[in-house]
Formats: structure tokens, sequence, C-alpha cells
């Protein structure tokens, strides 16, 4: 039954995630901002209102949210919320998760493509080019964590980062959570490689991608995307906090205290980076890939 | 003592791939003084059962010179160049990361065969050494700039001196000695051909040294 915490609270508050987010960027902006609870109301406004679909797109058009929506909610299945175990654990369930990662973005690349309009081929053009640098970057973690707790499954990876293993993986672990920030950074198109706020088409990637979706499928869209912070997020948070004590309300806690300090520390990280330029991003994923390469060199011999 | 030395050489292999990666100017002596810093602290930890006044001068010296003194001459030479970034090197910055990490692996192998020889070296150091000397002899031989090669020449001598610290157990001193005041020689020499390069022609690209052919 435990199993079952950690689907269950990312679907309760993988939304409050971003809303915490609005919050900080707003704060250091010195307005007020939102309320946290900003992005529930959205979802159940756009749910409540009628869908339109242009004349020229067909079903895959139709097709895109949903598929994102089911492949990540699939993926909550496999993902640990720290040491609490996720309900499915398989050996070789990290490849699984990184497939599905990339069956959601595939869905709305083609659905992107599907529309004929320019702005969003171009952006479509960009997601998939920083999507095929920042995979396997993320193998690389995953495969260094791997090599720590040497384990092929997500939920026996994590349950295994007690603090003794910690400690003694410590450079590696550090190295590898340096990775998983800039990942989660990346692939949920936050700042330094895309900004979610502009209302530019020609600089934006992910946003423009979905500029044709109305109604319910906006509100698939944006819970898809909550969903997604929040994934990336638990993998990170439940690296730093090793907090294996096995009672199960304090780890919980600790883990949802770790995400709310992630979702403060990524807007702080908003409102003091500026964008890169487009050219400067593929570096800026190399960077990434280059500390899990160290990390992996490090923790092999 | 093997957790602390395990995240200096952690620490250390970041500062040699930030310095393998720095496009401006202004980074380089920075995370230069960052890894003199780091170097510096090494002899301290692996002598920490019984310090002598030997090591902790060496220490001292070894961070005073590397981590303060010589960013500090390298950020007053730059503040009077003209150019704010190393415009074009020979290899590009995503050439040189993606060099560093087939490097770290060859020093990890090399490593591993000189254990032998050095038992009571620990294998974390001997990595980081043998790597910042090959980061130091490849950012000399790829960096148009003179600010960057000098650069280069520190992140070698912080190579050969995690080296002696960690292998040598008796000279040490004199022989870091020796070597503490080859390089602050040398920084002060290529420090002031650079000045003198710079306000007489007005760049310090090397590659246009032969511009000077009569």
């Amino acid at each position: 039954m435990s199993g079952f915490v950690s689907p269950v609270c990312a679907l309760i508050f993988a939304p409050l995630l971003v809303g915490i987010i609005n919050r900080t960027k707003a704060v250091v902006a010195g307005r007020r901002g939102p309320p946290l609870v900003q992005p529930y109301w959205d979802v159940a406004k756009y749910l409540q209102r009628g869908v339109v679909y242009g004349e020229v797109t067909s079903w895959l058009f139709r097709l895109g949210p949903v598929v994102n929506l089911a492949s990540l909610a699939a993926a909550l299945l496999i993902v640990p919320f720290g040491g609490l175990g996720a309900p499915l654990n398989f050996s070789g369930d990290l490849i699984v998760l990184a497939g599905l990662l990339a069956l959601g973005r595939f869905a709305t690349v083609l659905a992107a493509l599907d529309t004929g309009s320019s702005f969003e081929g171009m952006g479509a053009s960009r997601e998939v080019h920083f999507a095929a640098l920042a995979e396997p970057t993320l193998f690389l973690a995953l495969a260094t964590l791997a090599r720590v707790t040497g384990s092929f499954s997500l939920t026996p990876i994590y349950q295994g980062f007690t603090a003794t293993v910690w400690v003694h993986a410590l450079p590696a672990v550090v190295l590898v959570a340096m990775t998983l920030l800039i990942l989660e950074l990346v692939e949920n198109n936050r700042i330094p490689v895309d900004d979610p706020t502009t209302h530019l088409e020609l600089t934006m990637i992910h946003e423009v991608m979905v500029l044709d979706h109305s109604g319910p499928e906006l509100a698939f869209i944006h819970y898809a995307a909550a969903l997604r912070l929040w994934i990336l997020g638990s993998l990170l948070v439940g690296l730093v906090v090793p907090f294996r004590s096995g009672s199960f309300w304090l780890e919980g806690t600790a883990m949802l205290l770790g995400m709310a300090v992630l979702a403060v520390a990524i807007g702080a990280i908003e409102s003091t980076m500026a964008r890169y330029q487009l050219i400067r991003v593929p570096q800026f994923i190399l960077g990434a890939a280059t500390l899990s390469a160290v990390a992996f060199i490090i923790i092999l011999v | 003592m093997l957790p602390f030395l395990g995240i200096i050489q952690a620490l250390g292999l970041l500062t040699s791939f930030a310095l393998l990666g720095t496009r401006s100017k202004g980074a380089g002596p920075q995370w230069l003084a960052f890894q003199g810093l780091l170097c510096g602290l090494v002899p301290i930890i692996m002598h920490a059962d019984g310090l002598t006044t030997q090591v902790v001068l060496l220490a001292i010296g070894n961070i005073v010179l590397k981590g303060i003194v010589f960013p500090w001459v390298l950020l007053r030479l730059r503040a009077r160049a003209p150019y704010h970034r190393e415009v074009v090197p020979f290899i590009g910055i995503v050439g040189s990361t993606l060099f560093g990490i087939p490097v770290l692996a060859l020093s990890v192998w090399l490593a591993l065969r000189m254990t032998p020889a050095l038992k009571h070296a620990p294998f974390v150091m001997l990595v980081l050494s043998i790597f910042l000397i090959f980061v130091g002899l490849f950012l000399i031989v790829t960096r148009r700039k003179a600010l960057m090669q000098v650069i280069g020449y520190l992140v070698l001598e912080n190579g050969i001196f995690v080296f002696s610290a960690i292998a040598i157990s008796g000279t040490l001193l004199l022989v870091e000695l020796g070597v503490l005041l080859d390089a602050f020689v040398a920084v002060f020499v290529m420090g002031i051909a650079i000045l003198h390069i710079n306000s007489e022609f007005g760049f310090m690209d090397v590659d246009q040294l032969t511009a000077l052919r009569g």
C-alpha cells in the first residue's frame, strides 16, 4: 500500500510546485504574485472550456496531449519518492523512465508538427535538439547511481542511498546532483534554457509547441508539465536528502519539504539568471554531461 | 582522511573542467585561485596525523602564492588588456571539454599502472595530479592568448605539486620550496613580458608574434 504514496503525492502536489516557483519569482521581483494554488485553478478553468481545432489538423494533433499525459502518469509508477518505493520496480526500469519521458515529448512534437505552423515546427526542432543531448546525460547520471548502489532499478537505487553509502560516495553524489539540477531546468524548459513566460514566438521552445491547443487539452499539457517537473525533481531531491529512516511519515515529510526547497531554488535561479543564447544551450547541457561523466569515472575505480 | 581527499579530487576536477570550458577572461584566474587553494590543502590532509611546521609552511606558502598572489597578478594583467574574452582558441571550448573526458579516463588508467610503485599515495590524488598535468599542457598548447597560457602553466604546476605532496615524504620542503620559487619567478617574468608585449603592440595574441619577423 505504501508503494502508492509516491504517485498519489505526485498527482496531488505537482501543480503546487509550479505555484511555489511562480510565487518565488514574484516575491524576488517585489510583487505579491498569484496564490500558490493558482495552477490548480488554471487547470480547472481549462477543463471547463470547449476545444477548438484548426481545420488542417488531424488525429495526431488530438493524440499529442493525451499520450503526453498518459506516458508521464505511467512514469510516476516507477519513480520512487526518496526512500518510499514506487509501486512497480523491475531491473532496467530506469531505461523505461527515459523512454516514457521521450515518448511524451515525441507525442507533443508530432502534434506541433501536425499544425503546419512554421513557429511550432521551429519550437519542435529546438525541443528535440536539446532533448537528444539531455537524454544521454540522464543515462550517465543514472548509470553512476546504479554503479554506486549496484542495482539497475530505480526503487532499490534510491532505497540503497543510506547515510553511509551517501558519505562514502559523496563526490560522485554531488556531481550527479548538479547534473540532475541542470537536467531539471533543461527538460522542463526553465530559465537558462527557455523562458516559460515569454510571449515572443521566435524565442520560445516548449511554449510555442502548444500554442494551438485549447480547452481540456491545454489542461492536460499544463498538468503534464507539472508532472514532468515533479518526476525529475524527485530524482534530484531523493538523492540530496539521504534520509532513510524506514519511518513512512518522516521520510514523506522530508521529501515534501525537499521538493518545496527545490521549487524555491528553481524560482531563485529563474529570478537571478538570464536566458542563454540558443547556441549556448547545447554547451550548457554538455557541461552537465561532463559532470556526470566525471562522476562515473570517479566511481568506476 | 579519504572522504576529504575525495571531495578535493571532485572539486579539483571541476575547476579543471571549468578552466577548459571557460570563455570569459575573468573566470580563469578565479577558478585558478580556487584550484590553488584546494591543492594547498592536500599536504595538510596527507600529514594530518603528524603535522610538522614544514608541512604547514609549505601549505600556507602554496595557498598564499597560488590562491591569492598569482590570480591577483593575472587579474591585474587582464584589467589592462584591451579584450575581454578568449576570442578563438585553437580548439574550441566544446572540443576542450570533450577532450577532458577521455583524458580523465587515461589519467585513471595511468594511476592504476602507477599504484604498485606508489603504495602510500592515495589513489584519488594520483588521478587528480596526472589529470592536472595533462590539462595544464593542453591549455598551454591550445590557447592563443598569453594569459590563458600562464594559467595553463600554473595548472601544470598544481599537478606537480599534488604529485610531490603525495609521493615524496622526506625532502618535501626543500624540493617544493624550490619549485614554488621557480613558479613565482616564472609568473612574474611572464607577467612582465605580457605587459610589455601588450603595451607595445596592443594585443597579447601569441599567434601573431610571427608578425615580428623583420
